[in-house]
């Protein structure tokens, strides 16, 4: 909000110093706008935790008569149930995000590609918000082999790990290794492809 | 520009800027934005380098550590980055919308005139009037900070005559998908 007085001080009268504007940690708006987006009453709570002296200056009941300004009350009302409705929509669509994210599947398919020589190709660990190009690294580093993201037959990322890994990356994911955070166990599972005749 | 830009697939590529190309680049800013020398220096120190980030569309953000400082579409003038206006509010002229405008803004919409000459909104008086195609700070009434910035399409005085249609294009706005971009 204001620049400290110290920060001038340091700063010189030259060059103007920057002001360090608060962001709302639930929005990421500058708690003002908070009201216009879209988990009002998260930001509410957030802001009345961390900052009181705020929460007093932007929702007191005061704040709250000037704040109607140039309105008129029928626009006001209509602004409140569009926030309402817009809220209640952000939340259905974060529920229907999560319970996808519990759907979703992590497979972990053993290509052959030689007689005895196979590939080990990883798919939907985007779905749990994993960098795949951050896993792939791991990988390689990990087992000492070539390992990239590419794009399979249906256009979907995966990451293709030289050599029979499979096992070795369903424990990695098991134990939650570096990036691979977030993972249930029920959610992974082993496939085996045979190469066709 | 930026309400719909995905990281992944929009951004071209990154590359270093030739230290003669910064060099225009930073006497151009300077003779764009309201800003003095030093205070610009404490934004983007001479030493520092910045990195030019490729995206679609021919929009170009210049990022210093990672950080996007301001953007450029062709050859237009040099915008900040929204989160820069709100630590340095002085860089660009202002002009205000009144408060029936924000749920507008925030959706994407382009400003139109009557949001600026209505009671809640504000445009510089004449002596200090801007013209068609400059970049300026949208404020919304009773807020402290920016809330957008855009590109005046009529001239501040004809925006005041005319009082129809699209006064200032939207460039950037909360919560768009630049302002998602926190580093790159």
């Amino acid at each position: 909000m204001a620049t400290s007085t110290e920060q001038e001080a340091a700063a010189g009268p030259q060059p103007k110093p920057p002001i360090q504007v608060l962001y709302c940690e639930v929005c990421t708006f500058p708690p003002e706008f908070c009201e216009f987006g879209s988990s009002l009453t998260k930001c509410k709570e957030w802001l009345k935790e961390e900052h009181p002296d705020l929460y007093d200056r932007y929702y007191s009941e005061e704040a709250l008569q000037s704040k109607m300004g140039t309105m008129s009350l029928e626009q006001q009302t209509k602004l409140e149930q569009d926030a309402a409705k817009k809220e209640a929509k952000a939340e259905a669509k974060a529920d229907a995000k999560m319970k996808k994210k519990l759907a979703s599947q992590v497979q972990i398919k053993r290509i052959q590609r030689q007689k005895n020589k196979y590939v080990t190709a990883i798919h939907g660990l985007e779905a749990f918000d994993i960098d795949l190009k951050k896993a792939a690294k791991l990988f390689a580093q990990t087992f000492a082999t070539g390992s990239s993201v590419t794009k399979n037959l249906q256009g979907q990322d995966e990451i293709v790990v030289q050599g029979d890994v499979s096992d070795e990356v369903f424990d990695m994911i098991r134990d939650e290794k570096g990036v691979l955070k977030g993972v249930p166990e029920a959610n992974v599972e082993l496939v085996e492809e045979k190469k066709k005749k | 520009m930026f309400k719909k830009f995905q990281p992944s697939t929009d951004i071209s590529g990154q590359t270093a800027v030739k230290s003669s190309i910064q060099r225009s680049i930073r006497a151009a800013i300077l003779s764009q934005w309201k800003v003095d020398s030093d205070t610009f220096e404490s934004i983007w120190p001479k030493k520092e380098n910045i990195t030019l980030v490729k995206c679609r569309d021919h929009i170009s953000i210049y990022a210093l550590h990672g950080e996007p400082l301001f953007f450029q579409h062709f050859d237009g003038p040099f915008y900040p980055t929204l989160r820069l206006l709100h630590k340095y509010p002085f860089l660009l002229p202002v002009v205000r919308v009144d408060r029936g405008a924000i749920r507008f803004l925030l959706a994407g919409a382009h400003m139109m005139c009557p949001g600026f000459t209505s009671k809640g909104g504000w445009l510089p008086p004449p002596e200090d009037a801007l013209s068609a195609e400059a970049p300026v700070a949208i404020q919304a009434e009773g807020k402290e900070h920016a809330i957008a910035i855009g590109i005046t399409k009529l001239s501040t005085e004809d925006i005041k005559n005319v009082n129809k249609g699209v006064g200032v294009e939207v460039i950037t706005h909360l919560g768009d998908d630049l302002w998602a971009l926190q580093k790159v």
